[in-house]
């Protein structure tokens, strides 16, 4: 029993070590993102980050917004189906305006750059590592945590509530096709109603957790990436822990954002 | 006045003692060869006159600046001033070659373009890579990524060159091309030459100086012509290519023996 307490104890202040090392890595990050700025900072991280912004957030517009459709389509669906019994189908609306913006939109957007950026970040600085391109850097009198992370995570900080945002409108407009089929509803007053049913803080509190889920994704990528040790096959390991160590942080971080959301606005 | 000064330099691992309590000078212009068998500290002794790992207690200084203990800045200074080529080449695989050498030039100096451009061809010209500039590193043969390694080492004008393995996994002819480019080199820009190796042949060709390393601490520091007629038993072990006294058919019959006695088999 006593046994099974100090498993549970030194398994707890691991996770929180880990935690708190990300903690670091992102005050660390956040030192080194002045850097990446255009004008003020140096023009090549500015460049990187631009190319990241590309790699994150543009390349990955198709997949995110056909997941979103789908997503869309089934919310609607499985609400319908349940709403219609009560007469309320206009309430679907609601459900999936008020569903996208807040939650769907972000959660969808970060499980699905976690898949997508979480793993190729991890992979890229994991094998930098491997080569020992890492340790050149350091020797060539580069910051590793400039080079490499910074413009990652200004990629990332811009390009996650950009997809959010293409997630939310995709998503929404699924809802709109599921509503044309099920009761003729008009494009144009399926967006009047959206915007009825939308306000500012629905919209602003799911791009602040898209923020912390992009960071959350970057910072965990790098991380895992960085701590490699061995040869090719720590490669592998280390992109599937980032990609299930950064899904698991983002679904933890949006209970928490969506607590403290919940429980600071009007009931 | 020695410009890379190892006093008392010990490092461990897990409690296991790598290097223990090393002494070295290296005088400004000299060729010194690390030599020794493998796990005998070389790469370990390596990193640490690099400032990439810390070690337990010594100091190693380098242009009169203590690298185990001075802050980032002096690192990043000091660091300026050396070239480095790894075992593995590790040129960023992402850049070209020619971009692999100018790094260093457009993010460390603000030289113009064209005279950036100007000194990365000389740089390639000088290890014999001059039409090679627009490939990346993948389209290079082993030798010729070494050559480029190289290049980029070179970069900066460095006051010492330091050289991890630099006939590892050449065949015979590339890898005396290499040993007789470090020494043109050296004549050239007269720099201070660091080389870890433990191929002979190429040892006894660049060396002004041989340090032989063995178990963590030096057999034996001096002119090459005197590490040759050492009668030092483990330095001529190793000079001679003699293995060590353990007969793998002996190995195999105790193997057989103890296994034949064992409660298992004799019933």
């Amino acid at each position: 029993m006593t046994k099974f307490i100090e498993n549970v104890g030194r398994d707890t202040l691991k996770r929180l070590d880990y935690v708190g090392g990300l903690s670091m890595g992102l005050w660390a990050a956040v030192r080194a993102l002045g850097t990446t700025l255009p004008v003020t900072g140096n023009r090549y991280r500015w460049k990187a980050s631009v190319v990241q912004m590309l790699e994150i957030g543009v390349e990955a517009i198709p997949m995110v917004g056909l997941m979103a459709m789908c997503c869309g389509f089934i919310l609607a669906m499985q609400g319908g189906s349940e709403l219609r019994r009560f007469g309320a189908m206009s309430l679907v609306i609601d459900l999936v305006a008020i569903g996208f913006t807040r939650e769907i939109g972000p959660l969808l957007t970060a499980i699905a750059i976690s898949g997508r950026s979480g793993s190729a970040i991890s992979a890229e600085i994991a094998t930098m590592v491997v080569t020992e391109e890492i340790d050149i850097l350091k020797v060539m009198a580069f910051e590793p945590v400039e080079f490499v992370v910074a413009p990652k995570l200004l990629g990332a900080l811009i390009a996650v509530p950009c997809l959010t945002v293409v997630c939310n409108v995709c998503g929404i407009f699924a809802g709109w096709i599921f509503m044309f089929f099920s009761t003729h509803l008009g494009l144009k007053l399926y967006v009047h109603e959206v915007l009825e049913s939308l306000v500012l803080r629905d919209v602003v509190s799911g791009l602040i957790k898209s923020i912390a889920f992009a960071a959350i994704i970057v910072l965990v990528g790098c991380r895992e990436g960085f701590s490699v040790r061995g040869g090719p096959e720590a490669v592998g390991r280390s992109t599937t822990a980032a990609v299930v160590k950064s899904t698991f942080l983002v679904i933890v971080a949006d209970m928490f954002f969506t607590a403290i959301f919940y429980f600071t606005g009007k009931h | 006045m020695p410009i890379i000064s190892v006093r008392n330099l010990v490092v461990e691992y897990g409690g296991r003692r790598v290097l223990d309590g090393l002494n070295l000078d290296v005088e400004p212009g000299e060729t010194m060869v690390l030599l020794g068998g493998s796990g005998a500290g070389k790469t370990t002794l390596l990193r640490n006159l690099l400032g990439l790992e810390r070690p337990q207690s010594g100091s190693v200084v380098v242009k009169g600046v203590d690298i185990t203990c001075c802050s980032p800045t002096e690192l990043k200074r000091v660091r300026r001033s050396i070239g480095v080529s790894f075992q593995s080449a590790a040129l960023f695989n992402s850049l070209t070659v020619e971009d692999n050498v100018a790094l260093a030039l457009r993010e460390h100096t603000s030289l113009a373009p064209s005279i950036i451009e100007l000194d990365v061809w000389m740089k390639l010209a000088a290890v014999g890579l001059a039409d090679c500039g627009k490939l990346y590193p993948q389209e290079l043969s082993g030798g010729m990524r070494k050559r480029a390694s190289v290049a980029r080492a070179l970069a900066l004008d460095p006051e010492i060159l330091v050289f991890d393995e630099p006939s590892a996994g050449l065949d015979p002819i590339v890898a005396a091309e290499l040993d007789e480019l470090i020494l043109l080199l050296k004549e050239a820009f007269q720099m201070t030459v660091v080389v870890v190796t433990h191929e002979l042949p190429s040892a006894f060709r660049i060396a002004d100086r041989i340090a032989m390393l063995y178990r963590g601490s030096f057999l034996a520091v001096g002119r090459k012509e005197e590490i040759r007629v050492s009668q030092d038993p483990h330095i001529r072990q190793f000079l001679d290519r003699v293995p060590d006294i353990v007969k793998p058919a002996h190995l195999v019959e105790s193997f057989f023996e103890k296994y034949l006695s064992s409660p298992e088999v004799a019933p």
